[in-house]
C-alpha cells in the first residue's frame, strides 16, 4: 500500500490533500471526516472585525465561480479564543491564514496568531478582492519579499506565502518569496476576473469584480507550479481547479509537494475524502510506493523545444 | 458502496446501500444519491420532484433545505448546486418531496429529470422553523414557490393538534400551489389573488388583523414575498407576535464557510451579516429587513 504521507518543510501531512483558505471550517465535519485530510486550512483572519464585501458574492461562470466575499473576519482575538480551540478538536496540523493592510500589522499578526496549536502560517498576501489600499502584496517581488521578512523575523512556525496568479512575473514573487525565508509557497490566490449580466446591464458581483476559481483555472496554476517549481528549492503546494485525484497527480508532476483544494468542496462536500481515497487506488494500481516520489517526477529533461530536433527524436 | 463520479470527485451515500466505514454515523448532513421516483408539472411554471432518501435525508425539518446538484438544461454545464426548501417528507415511503418554479438554468435542468434519473443531493441544512408548545393557532403566509416552504411547518402543525390558517398569495388561481396539502392538514385556507386585488397589501393587513381580532395568531410564518413579510412584521411588532420568516440567496457551500450567502439583519439596532444556509433559512421575522 502507497505511503500517501508528505513533507511541507518540517511539517509532516498524512496526505497531500488540503482544503483551500476560504473553502473550509469545522462546519464540513458535518458531512465528513476532516480527520483524514493532510491539514486544516482556515480561513483568512485579519486583526480587527470586517464584514466583507456586499452581494451578490459569487457567481457561476464556466467552468468554475467567480467570488468577491471580501475577507469576513471576526478578528483576531475571535480566532485565537474560538476558532483555534475548535480546530484543535481534529488531529490533522492546522494552517492559520492571516491577512492584513500594511506591512506593520502583518508582521505584528504573524507574531500573534503564533499560538500553540497553530502548526503553520499562510499569509494571505493575495486576496484579489480587497478594498484599495491594502491586501495584495503578492502583485510585486519587493513588496512579498518584505511582507515575508517582516513575518520571518518575529515567528518561528513554518511560514507558507500564498501567491497571485495575477502578478505579472509570478517566478520573481515566488523567488523573493524563498528569499525572504517563506517554507513553502501555496500557488495560487484566484485570478481577477468578472462577469456582467446582459439582461440587467449589471455586474454580477456586488463589488463588481472578483477572484475566479474552479476546472477552468487549472491549466494556468498548472502552468504557474510547474515554472515555480523549477526556481525555487522549498515546497510547493498546488491550488486551482483540482477536480479529482488525477488533478492531484497532475501537480505533483508539475512539482507541488501537495495540494489545496476549493471549488469542488462546494459542488461536492464528499470531494476530498473520495480523492484521497482514489490516490491511494491510483498509486497501488501503479505500484508507486511513496506518493512524494511524484514531485517534480514530470518527464521533461529531454524534451528538446526546438521542433527539428524534437523531430530528430522521434517526437 | 462508493461510487465514483470522475470527473467530479465525489463520494456520496447511495440510497439503500448499507452504511460503510466511509460515512461516518456522526455526520448528520450527508452527500445522499436519490433517485427521481416522480418530476411533474404542476402547471406551466412549477414542478414537484419526488426522490428516494436515506435515513439522514428523511430527518429533515420542516424549513430545512438541501443542495441540489441540478443536471444542465443544454450543452453547458452547471457550477453550483441550487438550494431547494423541503416540501414534504414521507417517512414510511423514505421519500422526499420538493417543489420548484423552473426560472434558471439549475431548475430548468432540475425538470429534465425523469423516474430512475440518479439527483445528487447534500443535506439536510440549514435551521428550520420552530413549533413552540403554547402556539394553539398559527398564521402562515406564502407566495409563490414560498408556499412550498410553508407546507411542512403547516403538516407538523396539524399533527400536533395547533390550528392553522393559510393565507396562499399567487398571481392568480392556477399559481395557488397545494391548496390540497393545506387543506388535507383541516387549515382554514384564505386564497388571495392578484388578478382579482385580494392579495394587495391592504386587503392581506385587513385578513390578519382580523385573525389577531379572532385570536387565531400566536404567531407568524412567511415566505415568497417581501411585501406581505412586510405587513406580517409590521403587524407582528405591534401584537408582540413571534414571526418566521424563510429566506433565499445565491448559495455557494451551503454549509457555512464560504460566506457567499449572507444577508443583512437588524439585531438591537445593529446592522449585521448572517448566513443564510446555516445561521438560517429560517429567522426571526423581526431582525429581518427584507425577503
Amino acid at each position: 500500500m502507497v505511503d500517501l504521507s508528505v513533507k511541507i518543510g518540517a511539517l509532516t501531512l498524512a496526505n497531500p490533500v488540503m482544503p483551500a483558505s476560504g473553502s473550509f471550517s469545522t462546519e464540513y465535519a458535518q458531512v465528513i471526516d476532516i480527520n483524514r485530510l493532510g491539514a486544516l486550512v482556515a480561513k483568512t483572519v485579519s486583526r480587527n472585525f470586517r464584514a466583507g464585501n456586499p452581494t451578490p458574492r459569487a457567481a457561476e461562470v464556466e467552468a468554475g465561480m467567480i467570488n468577491s466575499i471580501g475577507l469576513p473576519t471576526k478578528g483576531l482575538q475571535y480566532f485565537l479564543d474560538v476558532q483555534l480551540p475548535d480546530y484543535k478538536q481534529y488531529t490533522p496540523p492546522l494552517v492559520a491564514s492571516i491577512s492584513a493592510e500594511d506591512a506593520d500589522d502583518f508582521q505584528a499578526m504573524a507574531r500573534d496568531i503564533s499560538a500553540p496549536g497553530v502548526d503553520a502560517i499562510e499569509i494571505n498576501i493575495s486576496c484579489p478582492t480587497r478594498k484599495p489600499g491594502g491586501g495584495n502584496f503578492a502583485l510585486q517581488a519587493n513588496h512579498t519579499r518584505d511582507i515575508v521578512a517582516r513575518v520571518r523575523s518575529v515567528t518561528d512556525k513554518p511560514v507558507w506565502a500564498k501567491l497571485s496568479p495575477n502578478a505579472g512575473e509570478i517566478v520573481d514573487v515566488a523567488l523573493a518569496a524563498e528569499e525572504a525565508g517563506a517554507d513553502a509557497l501555496t500557488v495560487a490566490n484566484t485570478i481577477l476576473a468578472m462577469k456582467i449580466d446582459v439582461a440587467s446591464f449589471r455586474p454580477a458581483l456586488g463589488n463588481k469584480v472578483g477572484g475566479f476559481s474552479g476546472p477552468a483555472i487549472k491549466p494556468i496554476i498548472m502552468r504557474m507550479v510547474y515554472q515555480i517549481s523549477k526556481a525555487v528549492s522549498i515546497p510547493v503546494i498546488g491550488c486551482g481547479g483540482i477536480s479529482n485525484a488525477e488533478d492531484v497527480i497532475e501537480y505533483m508532476l508539475a512539482g507541488a509537494s501537495a495540494v489545496e483544494i476549493g471549488y469542488i468542496n462546494f459542488r461536492n462536500p464528499t470531494a476530498m475524502i473520495s480523492i484521497i481515497d482514489d490516490l491511494r487506488d491510483w498509486c497501488d494500481k501503479r505500484g508507486i510506493k511513496r506518493i512524494a516520489d511524484l514531485t517534480r517526477a514530470v518527464r521533461d529533461d529531454d524534451m528538446e523545444t526546438d521542433i527539428y530536433a524534437a523531430a530528430a527524436q522521434g517526437l | 458502496m462508493t461510487l465514483r463520479d470522475y470527473r467530479y470527485a465525489s463520494q456520496p451515500f447511495v440510497v439503500g446501500a448499507s452504511a460503510a466505514a466511509d460515512f461516518p454515523a456522526h455526520t448528520v448532513v450527508e452527500e445522499t444519491l436519490t433517485e427521481v421516483v416522480a418530476n411533474d408539472w404542476v402547471n406551466d411554471e412549477y414542478k414537484h420532484l419526488v426522490v428516494t432518501a436515506s435515513p439522514k435525508a428523511l430527518a429533515v425539518k420542516p424549513g430545512q433545505f438541501f443542495h441540489v446538484l441540478c443536471p444542465s438544461p443544454d450543452q453547458g454545464d452547471l457550477w453550483f448546486r441550487r438550494p431547494q426548501s423541503i416540501y414534504a417528507i414521507d417517512k414510511d415511503a423514505g421519500r422526499l418531496e420538493f417543489l420548484y418554479k423552473c426560472v434558471g438554468r439549475g431548475t430548468h435542468g432540475l425538470a429534465t429529470m425523469g423516474p430512475g434519473d440518479k439527483c445528487n443531493i447534500v443535506g439536510p441544512l440549514g435551521i428550520g422553523f420552530s413549533l413552540e408548545p403554547q402556539w394553539k393557532n398559527i398564521v402562515v403566509l406564502g407566495r409563490g414557490v414560498g408556499l412550498a416552504t410553508m407546507a411542512p411547518i403547516s403538516q407538523l402543525a396539524g399533527e400536533r393538534g395547533v390550528g392553522v390558517t393559510a393565507i396562499l398569495s399567487a398571481r392568480n388561481a392556477s399559481y395557488l400551489l397545494s391548496r390540497e396539502k393545506f387543506a388535507a392538514i383541516g387549515a382554514a385556507i384564505v386564497p388571495v389573488i392578484d388578478t382579482d386585488g385580494t392579495s394587495a397589501v391592504e386587503n392581506v393587513e385587513a385578513i390578519l388583523r382580523a385573525l389577531i381580532d379572532d385570536g387565531k395568531a400566536d404567531a407568524f410564518f412567511t415566505c415568497g414575498s417581501n411585501r406581505l413579510f412586510q405587513v406580517m412584521r409590521r403587524l407582528g411588532k405591534e401584537f408582540g407576535i413571534p414571526g418566521q420568516i424563510a429566506m433565499e440567496q445565491i448559495m455557494a457551500c451551503g454549509l457555512g464557510p464560504c460566506y457567499v450567502c449572507v444577508k443583512t439583519f437588524e439585531v438591537d439596532g445593529q446592522k449585521v451579516l448572517r448566513r443564510v444556509c446555516v445561521e438560517g433559512p429560517v429567522f426571526d421575522i423581526q431582525e429581518a429587513l427584507g425577503w
